[in-house]
């Protein structure tokens, strides 16, 4: 893997950098328009997002800059947290121990290493084939049987958002796509910044003009216009980076839309679980924003489709 | 801070967010539920740097002196107070030694269950914090509540695996003047049961 870091990168890196300058601004501004107490609530929440932002985006850049190794590093940790903010979750017993113990130890980290050495084909099926053959078995042999099935789908479920899903991120560097080289890193960026910012406009939207719930029950706050605001937007902007992904602005803007429709349904489905299990964050690992899996949500069910999407059509 | 750096691992370990009123007193006698060899060490970790340094964790002398690595934290870093589980060879009541290191200014970290508990219950408290308590009328009585810890390394198992965990405080208790030692230890023992459901 080797990546090159070209003025595009540090182009990408900078307008990112510009954004958060301007998202602490408004933090400071926000204080003398806040006269309700949600306001204030609000503002010190959006305070407290932008300087977790400022750490991601800092960490982020810097395991870029390291080369592919940092961000399969990075990523790796990343489904080890998740993964533990999922299983606290679950109800699973003494018996789902060692079991638990090859998930977090032995097939997370082999997930990651399939991707340094771009080992492709037992990357895409070492755990949808392997890991959820080999799982049930050693379940069996622990011994216990009580809710056997169901302890059983929640920790597959788990490997398979937090372990899988994720790892389809920085698996983006091992795509080989014509006439782009070595830029791999651009495209991860790309993903995650359009995610992301279409994360953030949801909310903007939808707490500025958001009126129509579309699962109300699953989370108030997700609206029709929110929704619409900020894929659209986010959509509008994936397209204006086209330079820096070997799409034309036209399929920029469409993987864009794809990628933010998931994004919607990860933090949607994120949300039910969460509803179901009575919490409200999956942990407090960054603040402002809840736990890893809080803030992965959206990436979580983008990227398998994005990695695949872009293998079919752009790979060569 | 070697000590410092070992409590910042053992809360990142455990994963563990804090609950209630963290403020505690100068000296206590900390008593929690016990389901894992982790819980002394938690809570330890969990307390401010000043308290930690005098708070000695009650633990088992047999799984802390197995290893020397384990023998040197027990002694170097906790400054655990060693006590032989297997009631036929014990020298002496332990309960003297608990006594011994709060006169000497020392807090304490106990288990009134007197071993880990594989169940979610809390089992019913042993007399020892009753005779600490009478011993000691002027150290307050701090009730913890530990969850998740028996998840990260249940009994029987070499290895841990990562769950987040909690650790509750509740508000310091005395023993009040005449009660009776059935209706203190209850009280004690649903003062923790209580932190489970906060």
């Amino acid at each position: 893997m080797n990546l090159v870091i070209d003025i595009q990168t540090i182009q990408l890196v900078t307008g990112t950098g510009i954004l958060l300058i301007l998202a602490t601004v408004v933090g400071r501004i926000m204080p003398r328009f806040a006269t309700s107490e949600g306001a204030t609530a609000t503002v010190a929440n959006f305070q407290a997002r932008t300087r977790s932002w400022w750490v991601m985006v800092a960490v982020f850049a810097l395991a870029m800059a390291t080369g592919g190794i940092g961000s399969i590093i990075l990523f790796g940790l990343t489904s080890f947290f998740a993964l533990r903010e999922f299983i606290t979750q679950t109800s699973t017993k003494a018996a789902d121990h060692r079991s638990l113990f090859w998930a977090f130890f032995v097939i997370t980290p082999l997930q990651y290493y399939l991707i340094y050495v771009q080992w492709y084909g037992l990357f895409a099926l070492l755990i949808p084939v392997y890991a959820f053959l080999f799982i049930p078995v050693r379940m069996a042999i622990a011994g216990d049987c009580e809710n056997f099935m169901e302890r059983l789908a929640k920790i597959q479920w788990g490997i398979m958002l937090c372990v899988f899903c994720i790892s389809h991120i920085p698996a983006i560097l091992m795509l080989d796509l014509a006439g782009y080289e070595g830029q791999n890193a651009k495209l991860l960026f790309w993903l995650v910044l359009v995610v992301q910012i279409s994360d953030v406009l949801q909310y903007v939207f939808g707490k500025t003009l958001g009126r129509h719930a579309i699962a109300p029950k699953v989370s108030p706050n997700k609206t029709w216009e929110g929704f619409w605001g900020g894929t659209l937007a986010a959509t509008g902007i994936g397209a204006a980076l086209w330079w820096v992904t070997p799409f034309t602005p036209l399929q920029a803007a469409g993987m864009a839309f794809i990628v933010n429709l998931l994004g919607f349904g990860g933090g949607l489905t994120m949300s039910a679980i969460k509803r179901d299990r009575g919490i409200k964050d999956f942990g407090n690992m960054i603040g402002g924003h809840g736990g890893m899996l809080d803030r992965l949500d959206s990436l979580c069910f983008a990227a398998p489709i994005f990695f695949h999407v872009t293998r079919f059509y752009f790979s060569n | 801070m070697i000590a410092d750096i070992i409590a910042k691992l053992i809360r990142f370990i455990c994963g563990a967010s804090l609950r209630g009123e963290t403020k505690v007193p100068d000296q206590a006698v900390y008593f929690s539920n016990h389901t894992s060899h982790l819980d002394a060490l938690l809570i330890w970790a969990s307390l401010p740097k000043q308290t930690r340094q005098l708070t000695r964790p009650v633990a088992a002398r047999d799984y802390w002196t197995r290893f020397p690595w384990r023998r040197w934290l027990a002694q170097n870093v906790f400054n655990a107070i060693l006590i032989d589980r297997d009631r036929v060879t014990r020298q002496d009541n332990p309960v003297r030694h608990f006594i011994d290191a709060l006169k000497a200014g020392a807090s304490l970290i106990i288990f009134p269950e007197g071993t880990r508990n594989s169940h979610n219950d809390v089992a019913p408290f042993k007399a020892g914090l009753f005779h600490l308590a009478r011993a000691c009328k002027s150290v307050p009585l701090v009730p913890l509540h530990l969850g998740n810890l028996n998840r990260i390394l249940p009994r029987g198992e070499i290895l841990p695996v990562p769950f987040l965990s909690t650790i509750s405080f509740g508000s310091a208790l005395q023993l009040e003047r005449g009660e009776a030692k059935p209706a203190f230890l209850t009280r004690t023992r649903n003062s923790v049961i209580n932190l489970a459901h906060s």
